[in-house]
């Protein structure tokens, strides 16, 4: 869990605590074995390497999937995601036996009625990996 | 190269898929979520992917699925994904574009419950060239 705080400040503008996840290749398997995408590009280094990636590198989905659980700790549980959206711009890059940090933030950009907009940052070894991050969430 | 008479055309999915709640289970998991029940936002997108994969390779369509790289997301989620939901998906070829020898297509997939429509998820897809 995401510790907010509580004090639940629903204001345009406000910024929310940062949150930071670690992934490394046993996560890539489980994402892989739990989402049905065993794309080798996300566990098997020679083959990443041989269609020109730096290294091992997360499925886009389980990256956006992450910041998802970023959202949805802040709104109170997955059910309070009406729209979710996020565009893949790098990769998160996974070598073997380390962990890599996924860093997400988010920041309330619109409140109308329960519907409450969040834009997300979200970033691997400080390098933005998803860009339009956006979340639609009630609370 | 992808045939451009499948634009603007809606595919219907080629399976009933149930969600389970091992299925949800297993996603949520590795993820960190442990409140099962309901799917996470993301969740739908294994069925999505899946969907794609059979329509979009057909012969009539084309794509060259060793190519792919997922260039963007986004879910409308009507209500949460559930386990014993069943869902028909459909894909439909938003557009089509051709940039750098990268051809890039942007498909929708409606998954519906019965006649309930319960998420609709955009996806543009990259095939490189």
């Amino acid at each position: 869990m995401v510790d907010f705080g509580g004090a639940r400040m629903i204001q345009i503008g406000t910024v929310l605590p940062e949150k930071i996840f670690y992934l490394d290749r046993t996560l890539l398997k489980a994402y892989a074995d739990a989402s049905g995408d065993q794309n080798p590009i996300h566990q098997n280094e020679e083959f990443a390497l041989s269609v020109g990636l730096p290294n091992v590198i997360a499925h886009g989905m389980l990256t956006m999937a992450l910041a998802g659980k970023y959202v949805t700790d802040w709104a109170g549980g997955s059910a309070h995601v009406l729209e979710f959206s996020a565009r893949f711009i790098k990769p998160v890059i996974v070598p073997a036996d380390v962990k890599t940090d996924l860093t997400v933030s988010g920041t309330i950009t619109e409140v109308d009625g329960n519907r409450i907009k969040l834009e997300l940052s979200a970033t691997s070894a400080g390098i933005k990996v998803l860009g339009m991050a956006k979340a639609v969430v009630t609370k | 190269m992808i045939n451009p008479d499948s634009v603007g055309r809606t595919f219907k999915g080629v399976d009933q898929v149930t969600v389970t709640q091992s299925d949800i289970d297993a996603f949520a998991s590795v993820i960190g979520e442990t409140n099962t029940t309901v799917a996470p936002p993301t969740f739908s997108i294994r069925i999505s992917l899946s969907q794609y994969e059979s329509i979009l390779t057909q012969p009539e369509i084309g794509v060259n699925w060793s190519r792919l790289v997922h260039g963007d997301q986004k879910f409308e989620i009507f209500r949460p994904v559930i386990a014993g939901d069943v869902f028909t998906c459909s894909a439909t070829i938003e557009s089509l574009r051709v940039a750098a020898g990268n051809e890039i297509i942007s498909v929708r997939s409606d998954l519906h419950n019965g006649a309930e429509l319960v998420v609709s998820a955009w996806s543009t897809l990259v095939v490189r060239g």
